[in-house]
């Protein structure tokens, strides 16, 4: 347990928590990244340097990116006014406590666990990828698979329903009366005309 | 003699760390390097600003700033003091936060965009033995941290609760994700060559002469290609013209930066700059062999005089792109990406595992040459089939 | 406690947080986050197991996490696909008010 362990520890519990309970959705995706950015930094205290780097590349570059567009294609950019937790919440919280309480039971009495540390162990990227062409060869072939049909599923769910237009679709309507779309973030009118009124 | 001014950083270094006790040396030898890069580098962006203005003004048959020279002296030196008057502009601006913006992001942004760029200058190779920290995974290092920048652009354009402010940043996140692509794949050839993800083993690796010629991966067949969408690719990560879409002013004001004032905005333009070298450094130490010479008998100049020489000259060809060309459309840059650069980056990965499996022998250099330029030949036609190039016609008012 | 252990809690209580998190939530794509905080939590018990057991040199857990982020990366291509698509059709993405069974 040396201290740098626990900063980064303590930062990316702090980012998770952060990520579950804040309102606004950006704010939550933003806290988001930190959390996978701290998780990044333990693989890397851990010594798994390709991890690490692949966690960053993967999770800050590419699916953070992802979740930001869906909030902002949802609309849900705004900080909600109604409630953000389902009904049934504090069972929820409950069941979460007793899980954690239960796994750091098992983890802190647990006999099984090696007690001695060993040595960092001596691993390259050229390890890495000898053994990911030749022992898991064929893991590496169906996660291609996975991720190809993956992509094309995706698309196909996020095409537009076939048949419908964009105006029949409801997407297009003009009204005139409505506000213009969250999507592009008005200021609250209270934020516009507070000053002046 | 040459070999000592070569090698002087690192002598210079030794020197101080040995009046340094043996507990701190770690920390001081990583405070030097930092200190080096973060004197060395915004130093070049104050040049390369005010070559920019004068190059494109010049190639604009205008003048271009030529005035302020040292301060308080009669001496102008073409202009190259500007960038001291326009500093001080900046910091002492007054910095304006829109009153709906979400102020913790929106002072966050500059910062999570700065941070990410210089870090990724710990893994390139300045020189012979400069290299801050030589990472077993260097090269995926640099794309990992160039990711957090697409993040600090989203945070640019959406806590300034501008229109424009969130086009731009949408605008610079899909052009980003959509470039990051080619750019990754052309450097995996290199890395399929090379063997190693480790940019000291790349750079050595291309440092042997032929006939006085250095063995730089931009003479294969496939280097080149790699190069030439590498160089694309990375004009479009750092959103210079003809890419400038992000920032494009006739449209969008400037993008993501529109609600940015005083110094947050020169921490955004010393990011975007930085940004530009480091990925240029990357270029370099992949295809134009890093800190090598290209010809042997040029080997005596210092290592870091080659490389921040290539630096200029690519960002020189930068200026001259962005003077030059006009700005894409939308469209026309998704097009461009994916349909000709990313399946021409994947071609290229199979040449370049022909390459490797046909040894040295010289036919290799047919087949491969003939197969991308098969491919370039049917990627692109298949591109132009419904434009049509004619001759260019003007409409004049009447 | 050893290292280990410490890694253990901390991926316990990481696991714990993304529970909580996708249990409660009522917005689709935070239910999602939330569920790769789990994963990511057993992805840091693979790594902890790798560092401080017996044959590091096997490089198990570091494959097993290598896949574990690939998949990661195609579940959350579709299911943010699925929430785009479920904003499309019933206007909101609060996971309670979709429950009708036909369109």
């Amino acid at each position: 347990m040396s201290l740098p362990f626990l900063i980064i520890a303590f930062v990316t519990l702090f980012a998770a928590a952060a990520a579950m309970s804040l309102r606004n959705l950006v704010h939550c995706s933003l806290a988001f990244v930190v959390a996978f950015a701290g998780l990044a930094a333990l693989y890397l205290n851990l010594d798994a340097q390709f991890v690490g780097f692949a966690q960053i590349l993967v999770y800050v570059g590419a699916i953070a990116i992802l979740i930001v567009f869906a909030i902002l294609l949802t609309r849900s950019g705004d900080t909600p006014n109604e409630a953000v937790l389902a009904p049934g919440w504090f069972y929820g919280i409950a069941v979460s406590a007793a899980v954690f309480t239960l796994l750091g039971w098992a983890v802190l009495s647990s006999s099984a666990l090696p007690k001695e540390v060993s040595s960092a162990p001596q691993t390259t990227v050229k390890n890495i990828g000898e053994a990911l062409m030749n022992k898991y060869v064929l893991p590496l072939e169906i996660i291609g698979l996975l991720l190809t049909a993956a992509m094309i599923g995706a698309v196909i769910i996020a095409l537009r329903e076939p048949g419908k237009t964009k105006m029949e679709a409801g997407e297009l309507k003009i009204d005139k009366t409505a506000p213009p779309s969250s999507i592009l973030h008005p200021p609250s009118s209270t934020a516009l005309t507070g000053g002046h009124s | 003699m040459f070999e000592k001014l070569d090698q002087i950083f690192v002598t210079l270094k030794h020197l101080v760390l040995g009046y340094v006790p043996e507990a701190l040396q770690p920390l001081v030898s990583a405070v030097l390097s930092v200190t080096l890069i973060l004197s060395v580098f915004p130093g070049i962006f104050a040049i390369v600003t005010i070559f920019e203005r004068k190059g494109i003004g010049r190639i604009q048959n205008r003048y271009g700033p030529n005035r302020v020279g040292i301060p308080f002296t009669n001496i102008r030196l073409c202009g190259f003091g500007q960038f001291i008057p326009d500093g001080i502009k900046s910091l002492t601006k007054e910095d304006i936060v829109p009153r709906a913006a979400d102020r913790v992001v929106h002072f966050l942004a500059p910062i999570v965009m700065l941070i990410p760029v210089l870090l990724a200058y710990a893994v390139l190779p300045f020189g012979r033995n400069m290299t801050v920290a030589d990472f077993d995974a260097g090269l995926l290092f640099f794309f990992a941290v160039g990711g957090a920048v697409e993040i600090s652009v989203f945070m640019a354009g959406w806590s300034s609760r501008n229109k424009y402010s969130l086009l731009g940043a949408m605008r610079a996140i899909a052009q980003m994700v959509s470039y990051e692509i080619p750019l990754i794949l052309s450097a995996v050839t290199v890395v399929m060559i090379v063997g190693s993800l480790k940019l000291v083993d790349i750079v050595a690796a291309q440092n042997h002469y032929t006939f006085g010629i250095a063995h730089w991966y931009v003479f294969t067949p496939w280097g080149f290609v790699g190069c030439i969408l590498f160089f694309i690719a990375s004009l479009a990560e750092s959103n210079r013209s003809p890419f400038d879409l992000p920032e494009a002013e006739s449209e969008i004001i400037a993008g993501y930066f529109t609600e940015y004032s005083g110094f947050k905005f020169a921490l955004f333009f010393l990011g975007e700059y930085l940004g530009m070298f480091a990925i240029i450094g990357l270029g370099i130490t992949l295809f134009l062999g890093g800190w090598t010479s290209p010809v042997s008998f040029l080997t005596w100049i210092p290592s870091y005089v080659w490389f921040v020489t290539k630096m200029i000259a690519i960002v020189f060809v930068f200026i001259w792109i962005r003077a030059t060309l006009p700005r894409l459309r939308m469209d026309q840059l998704m097009n461009l990406a994916w349909k000709l650069m990313l399946p021409l980056a994947l071609i290229n990965i199979v040449v370049a595992g022909i390459w490797h499996f046909m040894g040295p022998d010289w036919q290799r250099w047919l087949v491969c040459a003939a197969i991308i330029f098969g491919a370039y030949l049917v990627l692109g036609r298949g591109l132009m089939r419904h434009q049509k190039l004619g001759k260019r016609t003007y409409r004049y008012a009447e | 406690m050893s290292p280990l252990q410490g890694c253990l809690l901390v991926s316990a209580l990481l696991f714990a947080i993304g529970f909580a998190g996708a249990v409660t939530r009522r917005h689709a794509i935070l239910a999602l986050v939330g569920i790769e905080l789990m994963l990511n939590a057993a992805n840091l018990n693979f790594i902890a197991f790798w560092r401080y057991g017996a044959h590091p040199e096997a490089l198990t857990g570091v494959m097993f996490v290598i896949f574990s982020i690939a998949i990661a990366a195609a579940e959350a291509a579709v299911g943010l696909a699925l929430v785009i698509a479920i904003y499309r059709h019933y206007k909101t993405s609060n996971l309670d008010e979709v429950k009708d069974l036909k369109g």
